[in-house]
């Protein structure tokens, strides 16, 4: 049966820019602009004042009955406001969307708790937030709060809880939301390891039960484990729609440089990371060669090139080391060591270079991403990207190699193995 | 918003359309009526978290009109010296300042709440009047507790409601009815000004001063000339508390006419309310 639940055509929503696009207006600056109306006509800044942008822009997918899309997409895309959009909290400016079924939305968990009411009062409003009925939660009730795990402090208001149990309660009463659509954003990104494991089993539940789910995340393994199909949103335009396989490749690959070199561009730094200015970073080869592929067998060199417009207090340079799924390996910045920290403390105004060594038989082949973080702990984040360079690793000559069969994980190294016979057995 | 309908192509299945609205948007009361539970909730949750945390509890819901009544006698009777047309003077204040608390609290209320609830309307989709809806309802236990003391007070100067008081939830209605009208108003600008969350205390204090609380309506109209008794008329809290009074007290009612105005100044005020709001309300997620 091939029933269509939700059908999308040519959706588009367009945000004003130009005046206050974070804030509210007051009504001085509403009294100014009318005021100044016709000094601004004279000078043409009228249509200045009012560009738009596209937030989202002729969007057009179809999900059948009973399957589970992936929304892919970097921060800004246009993922949440497309969710926004199908589950009605803000309007299209084009198109328009057809759903059929009753629709669950999950913008985020505990959406309406109030800090002075008890947990057992927030699972009532909450429920009732989400679209539940009263008599579906009192049903519900005994096992919601079992699946939270913090029954013992049901009757306690939830400001006394720890963030853990309040992130626990509230999508426990998400996870008992059975519409026959459900939207989903971002919200196993909550609690623990093991909670969130718990959520995610839940979420496969919900997609075998022959619901249909549109899931977002950034947890490319979430979306791998979740969804069949995926469609990849890029500066709010659909490009790419296929199997979740190869839509999270796509991603993966897509508009990071491949080169073994990121330069920054003018237009790619944020106003805001000033005085701190990214020039480049760069994989480089033990022969000193820019390179997009290296040698497991080899070490490898990070360079980060930089330039301070002041002096920068406690300024840490660094950078996070992903795989091409998203997850983490390590996070490493050049004033770790203490003596350098302290050599560092003030970093004067200048043009830097900060440089690191991969050692050999470190990295298991495959492709990798790396991240620039530049700030000052507790004080301020200069600039932060998080895939901002991809490079290959090949496994030519890796330990282990003389088997040609992949290795699980992402790092390969060359331990120092020991072998001992402890007592010999005659044949 | 976008409006909801409902197809009857299988029974449980319901299909929402989703486009951009343009022009005046009716209102779906239907709609409403869909999302009753969520209505309940969230008055429930105001009542709840109302006295949560407070030394007197629902105790102030008594002790506020009370202690206005106090100062008002003082400075209304006993200082300025004006009547209160034969009526004891701490039943004829307290009479009236019931029904104006119900207003005053709810518009105050109302006024703020989307902006106080900024985080449930970027997160999920209701009717968005709901919420003020909501702060105008809890209001209305307060009410009933401040009424019980004006039973007590009744029965110790001997007063026993006449035949007219059939109309008092009539004119509570009324007063919930430009509560409403007004919390709209407020609540949709606030969206975009937040100015107005600095001009309702003063809107509220200039407001009672305007409405017959600690005097008879007629101190006005006789020192007015009559081609401007509209003007006075025009707020609908001159019509509710002359109803108040006269439902309990049997003091009379200036003039039908003036009644009449009032009526037609709250529904105005509501039904411009309820069209603002509407219009306002698809941009309420992007902008709040």
């Amino acid at each position: 049966m091939s029933e269509i639940a939700i059908q999308v055509k040519g959706l588009g929503k367009q945000y004003r820019l130009g005046g206050k696009v974070d804030g509210y207006r007051t009504l001085r600056d509403t009294l100014a602009d009318t005021a100044t109306w016709p000094l601004r006509l004279l000078k043409g800044e009228l249509r200045h004042r009012a560009e738009k942008i596209w937030a989202l822009r002729d969007i057009s997918f179809e999900v059948q009955r009973g399957h589970v899309l992936g929304i892919i997409g970097r921060n800004g895309a246009g993922k949440s406001t497309l969710l926004k959009i199908l589950s009605r909290v803000t309007e299209p400016t084009a198109g328009y969307a057809e759903i059929r079924g009753r629709v669950g939305s999950l913008l985020e968990v505990g959406t309406g708790f109030h800090p002075e009411l008890t947990g057992r009062e927030n699972i009532y409003l909450n429920g009732a937030v989400l679209g539940m009925k009263r008599r579906e939660i009192a049903a519900k009730f005994d096992e919601i709060v079992e699946f939270s795990g913090v029954s013992k402090f049901i009757d306690t208001a939830v400001k006394h809880y720890s963030s853990g149990m309040y992130l626990r309660l509230a999508f426990s009463v998400a996870a008992h939301l059975e519409p026959e659509i459900l939207i989903v954003d971002e919200v196993l990104a909550v609690g623990d390891a093991e909670f969130q494991r718990k959520c995610l089993g839940k979420m496969s539940d919900v997609a075998e039960a022959g619901r249909t789910v549109l899931f977002v995340s950034h947890n490319m393994s979430a979306i791998l484990r979740l969804t069949e199909q995926s469609i990849v949103l890029e500066k709010g335009e659909l490009v790419f729609r296929a199997s979740t396989r190869e839509a999270v490749d796509y991603y993966m690959a897509s508009g990071l440089s491949q080169s073994g070199e990121r330069i920054w561009s003018e237009e790619d730094i944020p106003a805001d990371a000033a005085p701190f200015k990214p020039i480049a970073m760069r994989v480089r080869d033990p022969q000193g060669k820019v390179a997009e592929s290296v040698q497991s067998r080899q070490p490898l060199e990070i360079e980060i090139e930089y330039e301070l417009k002041q002096p920068i207090q406690g300024l840490r340079v660094g950078v996070y080391l992903q795989t091409i799924r998203g997850e983490t390996i390590f996070t490493s910045f050049d004033t770790d060591e203490p003596k350098q920290y302290d050599k560092f403390a003030t970093r004067a105004a200048g043009h830097y270079l900060s440089r690191a060594v991969l050692p050999a038989n470190f990295l298991n082949e495959g492709q990798y991403v790396l991240g620039i973080n530049a700030s000052s702990f507790r004080v301020r984040r200069y600039f932060q990207e998080e895939r901002a360079l991809a490079f290959m690793v090949d496994a030519m000559g890796a330990p282990g190699m003389q088997w040609p069969e992949p290795r699980q994980g992402p790092l390969r190294p060359l331990l120092d193995w020991d072998i001992e016979q402890i007592e010999a057995v005659k044949a | 918003m976008s409006d909801l309908a409902t197809k009857s192509a299988s029974a449980t299945a319901q299909t929402v359309f989703i486009k951009p609205q343009r022009g005046l948007v009716g209102f779906d009361l239907r709609e409403l009526w869909h999302f009753r539970e969520l209505i309940f909730f969230l008055t429930w949750r105001d009542i709840l978290v109302r006295y949560k945390q407070t030394l007197l509890g629902g105790t102030w819901a008594i002790l506020q009109p009370l202690l206005q009544m106090v100062i008002f006698n003082f400075i209304f009777g006993n200082i300025a010296g004006l009547s209160s047309g034969g009526i004891p003077r701490p039943l004829f204040t307290y009479a009236a300042l019931l029904p104006w608390n119900l207003f005053a609290n709810a518009v105050g209320d109302a006024g703020r709440s989307l902006v106080t609830n900024r985080n449930m309307i970027t997160k999920t989709y209701f009717p968005r009047i709901i919420i003020p809806l909501s702060d105008i309802l809890s209001g209305v236990l307060d009410f009933l507790i401040a009424a019980i003391i004006l039973g007590g007070m009744m029965f110790f100067y001997g007063f026993a409601p006449n035949q007219a008081i059939w109309a008092l939830p009539l004119f509570m209605l009324l007063a919930m009815l430009a509560a409403l009208g007004m919390g709209l108003w407020l609540s949709a600008l606030n969206v975009h000004y937040r100015d107005v969350k600095y001009i309702i205390p003063f809107l509220t204090q200039f407001w009672m001063l305007a409405t017959p609380i600690a005097y008879e309506a007629k101190e006005i109209y006789d020192r007015i000339p009559d081609s401007l008794h509209w003007l006075f008329a025009l707020n609908p809290m001159v019509g509710v508390i002359e109803g108040f009074r006269n439902a309990l007290l049997g003091t009379p009612i200036y003039s039908t006419g003036t009644l009449w105005i009032s009526i037609v100044a709250t529904l105005v005020l509501f039904f411009t309310g309820l069209l603002y709001f509407r219009s306002m309300e698809r941009t309420f997620a992007d902008t709040v």
